[in-house]
C-alpha cells in the first residue's frame, strides 16, 4: 500500500499551479510578443527569401483582415461571408475588365466594351503586369461590393438586428450568403481559373538576392496603405470615435447621440471597399477561382483574432504573422506545401489558449 | 413605402404572412409529389424503376436525418456553433470504412485497418456480416467523439464564433490530410467496395430495401435517444444553456461540461450518419466532402425543418434532400427529351442547374432565418417525460396543454 503524504501532495500541486499560472502569464503576454518577434528575426535572416514571399501571402491576408475585423469589430458578428465576397469582387473587376462572361457552354463577350477597350488601359504601368484599366475596374468592384454590403445590410442584416437576434444567427445569415455569392460566381464566369494577365508575369530584384512578381511589391503596399488609411479613421476622425464607441458599446453610443444606423452603414462602406481592394489583391497574387473565397476564411479569421478584433493594426500584423510562419514552415520542410493553411489554424488554436483577446485587443 | 411595410410586416420583411399554417403540409405534399410523380413520368410510369429511386431516395433521407438529428443536438438543444460538419462525417465514414473492409492488399490500394474478415465470426440469421459493421458504427461514433472533445477544450469557453471557425479549421485540415498521407485511406483515390452489411442475405438487386431497413433502423433508434436524452433533465440543463449561460450557471451547472456534452453527443451521432453513409454508398473519398455538400446541406436542413425540434430535423432532411433530387432530375429535361408539356430546360441553365440550386438554397437559409426562423415545424416549448406522464394523471394534476413556440430559439 503507498502511503502518500498529503501536506507534501498539496504543497506540490499548489507549487505546480503557480507555475503553471506564471508560464500562463508569460506566454498569454509579452512572451508571445517576443516569440513572434525572435521567429519573425530569425525567418528574416536565415530564410530571407521565404520571409519576402510570406510578407506578400500575408499582404493579402492582411488586406481582408482589415475589413473582416472592422465589420467583427463594431457589428459583432463573425461575417462568414469575407472570402467569398473578396472573390466576387475579384470576378466582378475581372467583368469590368473584360466584360466576359460564361454563355452556353464557352467564354462570350457580354459587355458590348469594356475598361480593356480604353487605350492603353492594359498598357503595363512600371514594371506591373497590368495597366491603369485594373485599377479603375478595382475601383469599380469596390463600389458594387459597397451597393452589395448596404443592400444586404437592409435586406438581412437590419430586420435580424431590430429582431435582436444573437451574434449566431448573423453568422448563419452570412454564410448562407456566403454560399450564394460562390454559387453566383460559378453561375456567371464557371469553375476554372482566370487570370487578369495571361503570361508570364515581370519580375524584380530586391537586394539580397531575392527575386519576386513585381506585382507582389504592390500588393505589399496596398495593405500597408489600407491598413494605415483604416487606424487613421479609425483613431482620427469623428466618424471613427463613432465606430469605436458603437463597437464598445452600442446602447451608450446610441444613448450619447451617435446615430449607429449611421456608423453601421459606413462600416459597410469601409468593408466593402476593403473587400474590392482585397480581393482584386488575392486574384493578382494566385488567381480567380471561385473555390478560394471559403477556404480564405481561415487565415483571414485567424489573422483578425490573432490581432485582436476591431483593430486594423492587429489585423495586418495578424496577417503578416500567418503569412510568413506559413511560408517559412513550408520553405524549411516543417510541412508539405499540402498542409500550408493548417499553420493559421494551428496559430488560430494557439491565439485562442493562450491569449484570446489577441495581440492588440484589450482584455474584456 | 408605408404600403410595402404593411404587407411586409412593421419588421422589414419579419412580419406574418397569410395561410403561415398551411406552410408546412403544403411543403411536404409539394415535395412528396414531385419526388414520385418525376421519376414516374421520367421512366414511362415504370412502377419497378419509381420504387427503386424511391427506396434510394428514402435511404439517403434516413441518413442525413441522422445528421440534421446530430445537428440538432449540438445546435438546436446545446446553442453550440458547429461549421465543420463535415469533419465528422469524414472521420465517421472513413472510421467504419477502414474497419470493415479486408486488409488493403495491393499497392494501388493503401489503408490502415481492415479488421472486416478477423470480425466477421458470429453468424447471426445465416450472416455474418454484421458484427463487423456493428464494429464499424461504434468505431465511428468514438473517433468523432473524441475529436469533438479535443475541438472543444479550446474553444467552448470562449465566443460562441470562435467553435464555428475552429471547425472550419479542422474539417479543411482533416480533408487534406485524408489526401496528404496516401496510406491512410487511400489519398485522392479514395475507398471503394465497402462492404455491405448482411450483404450476404439478399440478392444484389433487393439489397438496397435491406440499406433502406438499416438507414431507418438506425434514424429511428437516433431519434429515440435524442428524444429520451433532452427530455431528461441533461437535456433541460443543454436547452437552459442555449437560453442563458449565466443563469445556468448561476444555479450550479458546469456550463464548459455540459456545453462540452452537447457537443460530443451530437458529433457521435454525425459520425453514426457518416458510418451509414458509407455503407450506402459504398465508397468514400475526398471529393465527397466538400464544404458545401459536407456542411453546409445540413444547416440547410436543420434550419429549413426547425431547429430544437427533432421532428422538424427529420422534416428537414428530406424537403431538402427532396429539393437537392428534384433539381438533379430537372437535368434530364433537355431539348431531345422534353418532359411535360414538352417543357425542356434551355442549355444555358441546363450545365449550371447545380449552381443555380446551390444559390437557391443558400437563399433559402437566408429567407428562412428572415420569415420563418422556427422552420417548418416548430420546437415545443415543453419537454419533459415526467409533465407528459402526469399529464396523463388525474384530471385535477393536468398542466396546460405543451404551447408551441412563439419566437425563435435565437
Amino acid at each position: 500500500m503507498a502511503i502518500i503524504d498529503e501536506a507534501a501532495y498539496g504543497r506540490f500541486r499548489e507549487r505546480l499551479r503557480d507555475y503553471q499560472q506564471l508560464v500562463g502569464q508569460f506566454f498569454g503576454g509579452p512572451g508571445l510578443f517576443i516569440v513572434f518577434l525572435g521567429v519573425g528575426l530569425w525567418a528574416l535572416i536565415s530564410r530571407t527569401d521565404a520571409f519576402v514571399i510570406g510578407v506578400v501571402a500575408g499582404s493579402v491576408f492582411a488586406l481582408g483582415a482589415i475589413g473582416l475585423t472592422l465589420i467583427y469589430g463594431v457589428l459583432k458578428f463573425a461575417h462568414f461571408a469575407h472570402g467569398d465576397s473578396m472573390m466576387l469582387a475579384a470576378y466582378l473587376a475581372f467583368f469590368a475588365l473584360t466584360g466576359v462572361m460564361v454563355g452556353e457552354r464557352t467564354d462570350t463577350q457580354v459587355l458590348p466594351w469594356s475598361l480593356s477597350d480604353l487605350p492603353g488601359a492594359t498598357e503595363p504601368i512600371l514594371n506591373f503586369s497590368f495597366g491603369y484599366g485594373l485599377l479603375i475596374a478595382m475601383a469599380i468592384a469596390a463600389a458594387v461590393m459597397v451597393a452589395v454590403f448596404i443592400l444586404l445590410d437592409r435586406l438581412i442584416y437590419r430586420p435580424l438586428r431590430r429582431r435582436g437576434s444573437s451574434i449566431v444567427t448573423f453568422a448563419i445569415a452570412s454564410l448562407g450568403v456566403a454560399i450564394a455569392m460562390r454559387s453566383l460566381i460559378l453561375i456567371l464566369w464557371a469553375s476554372f481559373p482566370r487570370f487578369y494577365v495571361a503570361g508570364i508575369r515581370p519580375t524584380t530584384d530586391l537586394p539580397f538576392g531575392v527575386r519576386i512578381v513585381t506585382d507582389q511589391i504592390f500588393i505589399f503596399a496596398a495593405s500597408l496603405v489600407l491598413a494605415a488609411l483604416v487606424y487613421l479613421l479609425l483613431f482620427r476622425t469623428r466618424l471613427g470615435k463613432a465606430m469605436r464607441a458603437t463597437a464598445d458599446n452600442p446602447e451608450l453610443a446610441l444613448a450619447s447621440g451617435i446615430s449607429t444606423d449611421r456608423v453601421i452603414i459606413w462600416t459597410w462602406v469601409v468593408g466593402g471597399v476593403s473587400v474590392g481592394i482585397a480581393g482584386v489583391m488575392l486574384a493578382l497574387q494566385a488567381q480567380l477561382k471561385p473555390e478560394l473565397g471559403f477556404i480564405l476564411l481561415l487565415p483571414l479569421f485567424a489573422a483578425t483574432i490573432l490581432g485582436g478584433i476591431g483593430s486594423p493594426q492587429g489585423a495586418f500584423v495578424g496577417g503578416m504573422i500567418v503569412g510568413i510562419t506559413e511560408e517559412v514552415a513550408v520553405t524549411l520542410g516543417f510541412l508539405s506545401p499540402g498542409y500550408k493553411f493548417s499553420v493559421a489554424f494551428v496559430i488560430l488554436i494557439l491565439i485562442l489558449l493562450l491569449r484570446p483577446q489577441g495581440l492588440f485587443g484589450a482584455k474584456t | 413605402m408605408t404600403k410595402l411595410r404593411a404587407v411586409l410586416g412593421a419588421d422589414g420583411l419579419g412580419g406574418r404572412l397569410k395561410g403561415e399554417r398551411l406552410l408546412t403540409p403544403l411543403t411536404f405534399l409539394v415535395i412528396t409529389a414531385t419526388v414520385i410523380l418525376m421519376p414516374a413520368e421520367r421512366s414511362g410510369w415504370d412502377v419497378n424503376g419509381v420504387i427503386n429511386f424511391l427506396a434510394f431516395f428514402a435511404t439517403f433521407v434516413a441518413i442525413y436525418g441522422i445528421f440534421a438529428l446530430g445537428l440538432n443536438v449540438q445546435w438546436g438543444y446545446t446553442g453550440v456553433f458547429n461549421f465543420g460538419i463535415m469533419a465528422f462525417f469524414l472521420v465517421g465514414a472513413n472510421t467504419a470504412a477502414i474497419i470493415t473492409k479486408p486488409p488493403a492488399s495491393s499497392e494501388y490500394v493503401q489503408y490502415v485497418g481492415g479488421f472486416g474478415d478477423k470480425l466477421a465470426f458470429l453468424p447471426i440469421l445465416g450472416s455474418d456480416q454484421w458484427l463487423p459493421f456493428l464494429f464499424g458504427i461504434a468505431g465511428a461514433a468514438v473517433f468523432a467523439g473524441v475529436l469533438a472533445f479535443l475541438l472543444s477544450i479550446p474553444t467552448l469557453r470562449l465566443r460562441e464564433d470562435y467553435l464555428a471557425i475552429a471547425t472550419i479549421g479542422i474539417a479543411e485540415l482533416l480533408r487534406r490530410i485524408t489526401i496528404e498521407e496516401p496510406g491512410l485511406v487511400n489519398g485522392t483515390r479514395g475507398l471503394t467496395g465497402i462492404p455491405r452489411p448482411l450483404g450476404d442475405l439478399v440478392s444484389t438487386s433487393d439489397y438496397k430495401f435491406v440499406m433502406l431497413g438499416i438507414a431507418v433502423v438506425t434514424l429511428v433508434l437516433v431519434y429515440v435517444a435524442v428524444e429520451r436524452g433532452i427530455r431528461s433533465p441533461w437535456g433541460r440543463v443543454l436547452r437552459a444553456l442555449r437560453e442563458d449561460e449565466l443563469a445556468t450557471a448561476a444555479s450550479g451547472k458546469n456550463v464548459f461540461a455540459f456545453k462540452s456534452q452537447g457537443f460530443v453527443v451530437g458529433a457521435m451521432i454525425m459520425g453514426i450518419g457518416g458510418a451509414i453513409y458509407a455503407y450506402a454508398n459504398g465508397a468514400v473519398s475526398p471529393d465527397t466532402f466538400t464544404h458545401f455538400f459536407g456542411t453546409f446541406i445540413f444547416w440547410a436542413m436543420l434550419m429549413v425543418g426547425g431547429s430544437g425540434n427533432n421532428k422538424g430535423a427529420v422534416m428537414g432532411a428530406y424537403v431538402v434532400w427532396g429539393f437537392w433530387t428534384i433539381t438533379l432530375q430537372l437535368q434530364g429535361y433537355t431539348s431531345e427529351h422534353p418532359g411535360p408539356l414538352g417543357l425542356s430546360l434551355p442549355v444555358v441553365l441546363q450545365s449550371r442547374i447545380f449552381f443555380i440550386r446551390d444559390f437557391l438554397l443558400g437563399a433559402l437559409i437566408v429567407v428562412v432565418l428572415l420569415l420563418r426562423p422556427q422552420g417548418l415545424l416548430p420546437e415545443e416549448r415543453r419537454v419533459s417525460i415526467w409533465v407528459e406522464r402526469h399529464a396523463k394523471g388525474p384530471p385535477g394534476a393536468r398542466p396546460p396543454p405543451a404551447e408551441q413556440a412563439e419566437s425563435p430559439p435565437d
